[in-house]
């Protein structure tokens, strides 16, 4: 299926209102992407895994993005069985990043969500072990925001050169 | 085979200074701890290799510090591992040394102006004695790092106190 097909599904099914907001923009030659509300995710994720034409079962890449003032997810999904593959993306506010969790969905997003929640400090609600899994678990910050201030000492040991 | 042979004609006695002969002991089995951080870790496997074997100086990988002599950090050290760094070196038993394999343990190499977990430098947390420059240094350069560490075990003495 085209993106455009996949996209017209989806407003089928979940609508273009406000409330929900499914967006697309689909004239990029390399990565066509679906927007949607961070409230929605899950449902729209469950319905793309979930729909016999659509039957996304695979996610290859789930990452954090952080536009200046707001920070974003972008999961790419793949289909194993029917050779297709789309891009979602939602955007939340820095001061509340809470977005629901998709592991319940593909058990990818256990360690690709641990990962954006350690180095942008996205909270992912019902991921049932969020804790950081790259920086040790002392430590303050989230180094890939773009306002990251390095620390000056961690544990004694001096960080910049 | 080996130094001694066929190098006495009638008699079988040596006569050497204590010093000499336990400093010779010493830089001929160097066991090291295998501490394979990041890509040096492939220099001091292919080291250890038949091309340039470092077993026929007496260099034995160890698996645990309690049996080593040397301890080659070979590697980006982050911050995270600084601490288990720190503490496998405590565990290492005296007279202990340290080869700094590589620029990201010798200075933090080409993380040290935007490296947020690097540790700049594996000297930050334990003493180094020899330092082998190289990203990452050719199996060449280790061997000459290991050949500067046994011409500093070769000077060391009995009577005079160590710096730890």
């Amino acid at each position: 299926m085209t993106p455009q097909e996949i996209a017209d599904k989806l407003t089928a099914k979940f609508g273009r209102t406000p409330d929900v907001g499914i967006e697309a923009k689909l004239d990029n030659p390399v990565d066509p992407y679906i927007k949607t509300s961070p409230d929605h995710i899950l449902d729209v994720a469950k319905f793309l895994r979930d729909d016999e034409e659509l039957l996304f079962d695979f996610l290859s890449c789930l990452s954090g993005v952080d536009l200046k003032g707001k920070l974003g997810t972008v999961y790419q999904l793949f289909s194993m069985v029917k050779r297709h593959k789309i891009t979602l993306k939602v955007e939340v506010p820095s001061e509340t990043p809470n977005i629901q969790s998709v592991e319940s969905i593909w058990k990818t997003a256990n360690w690709h969500e641990r990962e954006a929640f350690d180095l942008y400090g996205i909270n992912f609600i019902g991921h049932p072990d969020l804790r950081r899994i790259l920086l040790p678990y002392d430590w303050e910050g989230y180094p890939l925001r773009k306002d990251y201030q390095v620390p000056e000492y961690y544990n004694g040991m001096k960080v910049p050169y | 085979m080996g130094l001694l042979d066929r190098q006495f004609d009638n008699s079988n006695i040596v006569i050497t200074s204590l010093d000499s002969l336990l400093n010779w002991a010493r830089l001929s089995s160097l066991w090291q701890m295998q501490f394979g951080l990041a890509c040096c870790a492939i220099e001091m496997m292919a080291a250890s290799a038949s091309n340039f074997d470092m077993m026929r100086f007496g260099v034995i990988p160890r698996a645990t510090p309690r049996q080593c002599d040397v301890m080659i950090v070979s590697g980006t050290v982050t911050l995270k591992m600084a601490s288990r760094i720190k503490r496998l070196y405590d565990q290492m038993s005296e007279p202990r040394y340290v080869i700094s394999m590589g620029s990201c343990s010798n200075c933090g190499g080409p993380y040290w102006e935007h490296g947020y977990h690097v540790l700049k430098g594996v000297d930050r947390v334990i003493p180094v004695d020899v330092y082998v420059p190289g990203c990452p240094p050719r199996p060449e350069a280790l061997i000459e790092g290991l050949m500067k560490l046994q011409e500093k075990v070769r000077n060391e003495s009995l009577a005079k106190k160590k710096l730890v």
